[in-house]
Order: C-alpha cells, then structure tokens, then sequence
C-alpha cells in the first residue's frame, strides 16, 4: 500500500514530468549555460539558456537524476520560459518559500501555479535538494555564463 | 587429550556448525532494532555503511566514562592505569581477532580511510618515486583511490586501474599484466562495498609479492563478516572501521607488518608518539605508539574491543554460512521482480546487493522504502567509477548484517512492488 505523503510527492504531475521532461535538449544556439551537480545522489543537470535582453527566450537542460529533479527541471524550463530574469528569480524565490515549508497562506498562488505540485517535497527534507537543483543552476546560468553549482 | 575426548571435541565443533542460527536471539542483543519508524518496524538494511550497536558496547563505553575515564599512558593514578590496561587489553583482542603476530603491529586510526591516508603518506613518499607504479581495482570506495591520486601527485608516481567484468569480478589475467618492475605498491578492497564481489586477495597478494610489491588490502566490509586469518592472508598492510563491525565510530585498526611499519616514519606528530623531545632532536616512541600522537580514542577502542568479543562469541564462520543465506535468498526472491537488475552478480559474494529498477531513480526507491521503514542507501556509494563502469548514475543497495531476517528481506520486496506502483 502506498502512503498518502508518498502519493502528495509523487503526485501525477511530477510522474508525468520525470517520464517525459518538456525542453530537454540542448539549445545551439544558447548564449548561457550551466551545470548543478548534487554530490550526494549524483543527480547532474546542464542547463542551456538563450537570454535576449532581459527576457528567458529560450531555454532547454539534459542530465540524469531522480524523478523529483527531473520533474522540477522540467517544469522549471516550462514556467521560466518567455519571463524575464528578474520574474524568473521572483518565482524561485516562491518556490523556495514553499519547499521550505513557509505557511501557504504566504504564497503568491498566481505566480506559483502549477508548480505547487511540488509543495510534498517539504515533508521530506532530503529530497528538497533534488527538487531545487534545476533552480539553482538557473540563478547561476543568468548570473553567468559557464557557472557550476553544487548542492554540497 | 585422550583420544575420546578428542573425538567429543570434534563432535562438539560439529553440532555448533550444525545448530541453526538463532537470529532472534541475537536480535535482542541490539536495542535500536526495535524501533518503529513511520510507525512501522524498523527494517536495517544499511549495514555496509555502517552496523548497529549492540547493548554490551554501548554499555562498555558506559561504564568507561563512569567508572574508569582517564587519560593513558601518563598517569600515575589509578584511574589512569584502569584505562591504559583496558586499552592495552583491547590491542591484544584485536592482535588475536585478526591473526596478528604482535600486538604492536595494531595501529589505532579514526578507521580504514586514515589507516590507507597514513599508509600513503607514510609508506609512500618514503618509499616510493617518480615514475613508480600503484595499482588499485576498478571497484574501489574513494577511500582507497583519492588517497593515491593525492600521493601521485606529490610524488610523480601513476596510478594504474586493474579492470573487472561485467559480474563485478576482478580480472585476474588483467591485473597479473599491469604487474612490472615498476609495481611498488597495491591497495584492494577485500569485498566491494557496491558490489559485494569478495576479492581473490590470496592470490593476488601471492602474485604481487613475486614482483616484490608489498600489498595493503581494505577489510572494511570484509572483518565483519567473513573470517579474516594476517598470517594465511600474508599483507603487509590491512585496515578496517570499527563502526563496521558493530562498534563505535571514530575508531578502526590499520595492521601493518611490524619490519614495514618500523621503517616507516611517523603520520603525526605529537604527546604519546616520542620518547624524548629537546628544540634540537626529538626521539620518536616504538610501535605501535609512533602512529598514535595525541590523546586517542580511547572509550572508541575500548568499545571496539567489546565489539569484537561479542562477534567472536558468536563467530564469524556462523555469520558468514547465516549471511550466504540472506544473499541466496534476497537473489532468489529479487531476481523474480520485473525490471529489476542486480549490479554485482560475482560468483563469490558477501551479503550486499545493489540493483536499478527500469526508469526510476535509487534515490525514488530509497525514499519510498524509507516510508515504508525500510533503510536502504541510494546513491554512488562512494564509488562514482563503479557507478561509471556499470553505466549507471546510481544504485539502490540492501546490505545484510547477521541480525536480519528473511522476513525483513519479505517486506523489501514487498516495498520495491510499491516502488513499481507508485511509478507504474
């Protein structure tokens, strides 16, 4: 039988994201990359942004890892795509806020959408690494250009 | 001995190999085994990163440091004397244990990691050049691969891989070809802590000391649960963690042939390692105290020693024959489960076993056996070229002591079908 946390994690949003992450490729003719690497479990993911102004117009990743990280990859790539950086940085600074565990109520709803799937990871702190990693190496892909980021 | 007490002897020895193991009983040697967790019963599966404790070590550290904690070697006082003694005492157990010649050839270490460090450090920038050669196997802990890339590159030495099968078994034929005038040290693990291979290490070391190469062997995972014999084994070097083998963590032995470890000169220095200190020239102690500056662990030996009274009343042949059970039988059942492939098939194992499921990640699996009160470790497990060699980014590995049971092996089946319902 299978547990009502394990079901709030494994929600079939996230399944359906980790058995087929949208935009995983890699971009030719991206001007920003980067790669996130969590030493622990070995999830690794490289990240590829096309930004034009100020604006995320493209963006694509490929890597390995478990079904939360590539599922957050995934969703990540589909909600950042099309915003600006500073939107881009407002939503992980929400999504941080619900993997921490902060009370809903404090959540923006509107800018975080569908990606409160993720709110069951904050039930399991070892797995908030997995789900934040792509987010990471986002911040470090608009901050510069051939960035590593590390969990550890 | 009479010829009829001769034969009862032996009679006797029969009977004990032949009476089952009592695994329940020894469970209650063991307080944590009956948590629940999640409100489930705790299922230990863990053991190759490290053991639970069972109550007499956790009661000799107790009473260590209520009746007896002082410092060693120095004092004149009572105290002091009741503890050296204990600590002395403890280096002949293990002296014993492992088939040591001398108890002097017992060097106390933080565990097998420091132990091979010390060995690197120590042995080889005395001892070895630019050019010269260290073989290591492919399925070594970064425990016995970082210390000699770190030692390479102090030195000018090179590193060289022997290579292993698609079983997870060292290629002997292979290894015997990287062998050469250049060889001036081996260091392999006894039994792979990801793939549970046990190493021909007779062999091996027979074979490298024809070339004159000394060879040090990682007995992490293999002291605990296989019979380990230094004079029948014949390595210059040996280490292994007592968190391992039922005892405290912060402590494990590194054995060193006592010619070697007398030409070798000290890893630290400190009190308790000298024999006279001036500004001019200091004298450094006899072994084993020239490899044991400062204050050691002195409760963690103590406990250590517990620990390996305890196993040894058990005995490790009982152990090892209760634990090939375990592994034939978690073959057995996990083999039947769909998708599941086992990485480390060799034909000689100890009782770890690693798999992949079909698309989903050990770090899913860990977390849903987790839920399920099932501890597992997921992950690289410290050896990222085995993760490499086998084409995988992890594993999810059960690792076996002699207090688990096949009903525990039961519900880890029972919980990778949840794995495969969760992800179906």
């Amino acid at each position: 039988m299978v547990s009502s946390e394990l079901r709030e994690l494994y929600q079939e949003l996230i399944l359906e994201h980790s058995k087929k992450p949208r935009n995983f490729r890699a971009l030719e003719h991206a001007n920003h990359t980067a790669e996130g690497f969590n030493p622990l479990c070995g999830d690794k993911i490289k990240l590829y942004l096309e930004i034009q102004g100020n604006a995320i117009k493209d963006i694509g990743f490929q890597g390995s890892g478990c079904a939360i990280s590539k599922a957050s990859a995934s969703m990540m790539t589909a909600s950042v795509k099309g915003k600006t950086v500073r939107e881009a940085e407002e939503l992980f600074s929400e999504f941080h806020k619900m993997l921490s565990g902060e009370a809903s109520a404090k959540l923006n709803q509107t800018k975080i959408g569908k990606l409160s799937v993720f709110s069951g990871v904050s039930e399991f702190p070892v797995r908030v690494k997995c789900a934040t990693l792509a987010w990471h190496t986002l911040r470090a892909g608009m901050e510069a250009n051939g960035k590593t980021v590390c969990t550890e | 001995m009479a010829n009829g007490s001769k034969r009862s002897a032996v009679l006797e020895r029969k009977k004990k190999v032949q009476t089952p193991f009592d695994v329940q009983k020894h469970r209650k040697d063991f307080p944590i085994l009956t948590q629940k967790v999640y409100g489930k019963p705790l299922v230990y599966l863990d053991n190759a990163a490290t053991t639970q404790k069972p109550q007499v070590v956790i009661d000799t550290i107790n009473q260590y440091y209520s009746t007896e904690n002082a410092n060693i070697h120095r004092g004149i006082h009572y105290l002091s004397q009741q503890a050296t003694d204990a600590y002395d005492d403890a280096r002949v157990a293990i002296q014993r244990f492992l088939g040591a010649k001398e108890s002097r050839e017992i060097i106390f270490v933080r565990g097998a990691t420091e132990g091979i460090n010390l060995v690197a450090q120590s042995y080889g920038r005395t001892f070895l050049k630019a050019g010269d050669e260290i073989i290591i196997t492919a399925m070594e802990h970064h425990s016995n691969i970082v210390p000699w890339q770190i030692l390479c590159e102090q030195i000018g030495a090179k590193l060289r891989i022997a290579p292993i099968n698609d079983t997870g078994e060292l290629l002997l034929g292979e290894y015997e070809k990287l062998l050469s005038k250049k060889t001036k040290f081996v260091s392999i693990s006894h039994i792979s802590n990801t793939l549970g291979t046990i190493n021909p290490v007779k062999q091996i070391i027979e074979m490298t000391h024809r070339i004159g190469a000394p060879v040090l062997v990682d007995g992490a995972q293999s002291v605990p649960h296989i019979p380990v014999d230094l004079q029948e084994l014949d390595c210059d070097f040996f280490v292994f963690s007592g968190h391992k083998m039922f005892g405290p963590t912060g402590i494990g032995v590194l054995y060193g042939k006592a010619e070697l470890l007398e030409r070798m000169p000290p890893y630290q220095g400190g009190g308790d390692m000298i024999s006279s200190v001036t500004f001019e020239k200091t004298t450094y102690n006899k072994l084993p105290f020239k490899f044991e500056a400062g204050t050691p662990h002195i409760s963690g030996v103590i406990g250590l020693g517990a620990a390996i009274g305890y196993i040894s009343k058990i005995g490790l042949e009982k152990i090892a024959t209760y634990e090939q059970e375990l592994l034939s039988y978690t073959t057995k059942v996990l083999s039947e489960v769909k998708g599941l492939r086992m990485i480390g098939t060799a034909k000689k194992k100890a009782s770890i076993v690693s798999f992949v499921l079909d698309g989903i990640h050990a770090h899913d699996v860990g977390t849903i056996l987790d839920q399920a009160g099932i501890a597992i470790r997921a992950g690289h497990h410290c050896a990222m070229p085995v993760m490499d060699r086998f084409g995988v980014p992890a594993t999810a590995r059960a690792s076996f002591a002699f207090y688990n049971t096949k009903e525990e092996i039961d519900r880890l089946v029972q919980g990778i079908h949840n794995v495969l319902e969760v992800f179906k």
